[in-house]
């Protein structure tokens, strides 16, 4: 496997959602790579298409929703051609994903023991016992305290915090070599948003597992990440370096999320919302789909932009980006 | 836990007493219970004489007293018919309803529980329509009608199965019952089915209701997402949270199974307490109609009794409010 590029590459990969009411484009023409030991921060509004980017890699997305283009090179196998059993073997396995609400990721009705074993002989020719001290060691790893307690018992004897933590001990257990973080901590306090986050990133380096962390909160990517994609409206609109970004964001939608976040601004600077509303993915305008909210359109925004290299090494999707003048 | 096994038990007592009022004013201040019990020729003396035999001349409440006394030695006076025991008549017969009533319950869950959550887990292929279809029969249709169908179809124009009786009975422990022989599950089949029709339809619904809710939850996807094969998906993940409704469904239908066992036995000529109270309500034979009465009393309120017991056992949720009550 060695040898074979980079842990994930993702070309141009579409999902759509045939749906009674239209067809719903909530992955159109998205490409990135992330290589082993590396962090890529997946960032966009509510809605713009990142969970399904996750589940389409996974091949999780159900129907009405399909695949309907691209490539999915997981350490060079082409996952969209690859069998359902294929697939199944490779899901926990290799690529393992943490949801989003920590309430809703474990069975109510096993007992954590039961879904962290499960995991484990699901993938691995091993005894009981030998998962089951997998499954004890994995709990202590990310900072449950009395795993051999804990494991016995449902997921509504733990809170919020502790319920992703068990997510995370899941999705670590097997040494995968790609982690999907579907927004871990949006649902969590922040204190615990800050444990989580580190938990998992420390797992991440010891293991040199690549991993992708979605979010919607650009300050929670800030410091974590190598590379930063940000989507909107199911594409990616700007994709560079994280700290370049941050330092001289050059599509105006970035510059809008950039500054409705706190901690980019210096004290006594205002923040300020993209104006407007996300766009029904049911009928987004002609051209940019960012055209109603982005105070550059113009007329030449009616066509749709190509994603290019606007500076070395940094991809924007727009007619009249910010790369000249002030950061 | 056991606080909360006591405290229903107190309730259950409390029911059964209300019920026991219930069904006395019933059977004993509806209607003139004299008329029901002397020969319309009878003359005065014997008229006093059975009124007195009977305590018919006390106060109610001490009538009423009187009858639960007797009925707490077991004792629901005699059959008018049978001039024996109304509860041993009834007891008798209980064997041979709840061999039928268990076997249409274990009908209603085997056949019930796969094609519900099948038409759950496909809900637009063919064979979940023609499942689903098959459900509505099975709920309008009457279940006497489809008896009598039945018994033209399956004992008169095709002679496979024996149309009336129990067949064969084995006795275990002294309970004779038809399940051990094949003459007495040939007997046993279509009156089963036919109770159990609308229960399948039932457990149908609720497992393909659950299932189209259980599959979109998160949990299932990231059952998924951990790579575990399909079966066990369906078979651990999703029917461990289907069961919790159905488990609770099925069981609180027990009682109506028994209770509705009633038709079904007089179609097929089932001996048990259905066909039993049947005849008596013909007969007028009024201690074994109340005597029939306080036993389904009885057997609700146990079942109920053990469905929440069940229940918190499948919900670990439940467990632990109990733990906390
Ligand atoms: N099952 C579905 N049917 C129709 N549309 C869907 C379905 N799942 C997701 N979508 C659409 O796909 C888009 C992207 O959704 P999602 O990836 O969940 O967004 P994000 O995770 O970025 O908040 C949304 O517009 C949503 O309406
Ligand atoms: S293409 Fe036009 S509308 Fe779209 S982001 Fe760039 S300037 Fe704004
Ligand atoms: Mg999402």
């Amino acid at each position: 496997m060695a040898g074979t590029g980079p842990t994930l590459r993702v070309e141009g990969l579409r999902t759509h959602f045939f749906t009674n009411d239209g067809i719903v484009k909530a992955v159109d023409d998205v490409s990135f790579a992330v290589d082993r030991g590396q962090t890529l921060g997946l960032v966009g509004e509510s809605g713009c298409g990142k969970t399904v980017t996750g589940f389409s890699v996974l091949g999780l997305v159900d129907p009405p929703g399909r695949v309907t283009d691209g490539r999915i090179l997981f350490n060079g196998e082409d996952l969209l051609t690859a069998g359902e059993e294929r697939l199944r073997s490779l899901r926990g396995n290799r690529i393992a994903m943490i949801f989003q609400d920590p309430m809703m990721t474990l069975n109510p009705v096993l007992r954590i023991e039961t879904q962290m074993v499960e995991t484990v002989l699901a993938h691995q020719d091993v005894d009981r016992d030998t998962a089951r001290q997998m499954a004890r060691d994995a709990m202590g790893k990310v900072g449950i305290p009395s795993p051999d307690e804990r494991l016995h018992a449902y997921p509504h004897q733990f809170s919020g915090g502790m319920r992703q933590r068990v997510a995370i001990a899941i999705a670590f257990i097997n040494k995968p070599d790609l982690i999907i973080a579907d927004e871990p901590t949006t649902a969590l306090d922040v204190t615990i948003q800050g444990q989580i986050l580190f938990e998992a990133q420390k797992l991440c380096r010891e293991t040199g597992t690549a991993l992708i962390w979605i979010t919607h909160d650009l300050a929670v990517v800030a410091g974590l990440a190598n590379h930063i994609c940000v989507m909107y409206a199911g594409r990616i609109v700007e994709e560079g370096r994280l700290d370049d970004v941050l330092d001289w964001p050059i599509h105006p939608y970035t510059r809008g999320l950039l500054n409705s976040v706190p901690s980019q601004k210096k004290s006594g600077e205002r923040l300020e919302q993209i104006p407007g509303m996300t766009p029904s993915p049911l009928n987004l305008p002609p051209g940019c789909a960012f055209k109603t909210r982005c105070p550059r359109a113009d007329h030449v925004c009616d066509a749709e932009p190509e994603l290019r290299e606007a500076v070395p090494g940094r991809r924007i999707r727009c007619f009249h980006p910010h790369t000249q003048g002030t950061p | 836990m056991s606080v909360f096994v006591i405290r229903r038990l107190l309730q259950s007592a409390l029911v059964v007493l209300v019920m026991s009022l219930l069904v006395f004013v019933g059977v004993n201040v509806v209607g003139d219970p004299v008329e029901m019990l002397v020969n319309p020729e009878a003359d005065q003396a014997e008229i006093a004489r059975v009124v007195q035999s009977f305590g018919l001349d006390r106060p109610l409440y001490e009538q009423y007293g009187l009858f639960l006394l007797n009925a707490f030695k077991g004792n629901l006076g005699l059959s008018f018919v049978y001039g024996e025991p109304a509860l041993k008549l009834i007891v008798q017969r209980i064997p041979a309803t709840l061999e039928l009533a268990l076997a249409a319950l274990l009908m209603a869950i085997m056949l019930g529980i796969p094609l519900g959550v099948f038409a759950g887990l496909r809900p637009d292929s063919k064979v979940s329509k023609t499942i689903m279809a098959g459900s509505i029969l099975g709920f309008s249709l009457p279940t006497f009608w489809v008896g009598i169908m039945m018994i033209m179809v399956f004992a008169v124009m095709l002679g496979w199965l024996p149309s009336t009786g129990r067949g064969a009975t084995v006795n275990v422990l002294g309970i004779d019952v038809s399940f051990l022989t094949w003459d007495g599950l040939a007997h046993l089949l279509m009156p089963a089915l036919n109770l159990a029709l609308f229960k399948i339809s039932l457990v149908i619904r609720l497992s393909r209701a659950g299932t189209r809710e259980t599959v979109l939850q998160d949990y299932i996807k990231f059952a998924r997402a951990k790579g575990i094969s399909n079966a066990r998906v369906v078979l651990v993940h999703l029917l461990k949270n289907i069961l919790i409704p159905v488990v609770t469904v099925i069981g609180l239908e027990f009682g109506g199974l028994i209770a509705f066992s009633v038709v079904t036995e007089t179609v097929f000529a089932w001996p048990g307490m259905g066909k039993l109270i049947i005849d008596s309500i013909h007969s007028l034979d009024r201690p074994v109609v109340v005597a029939y009465l306080m036993i389904i009393v009885l057997v609700f309120v146990i079942i109920n009794l053990v469905v929440d017991i069940l229940y918190s056992i499948l919900d670990p949720r439940v467990r632990l409010r109990d733990v906390k009550a």
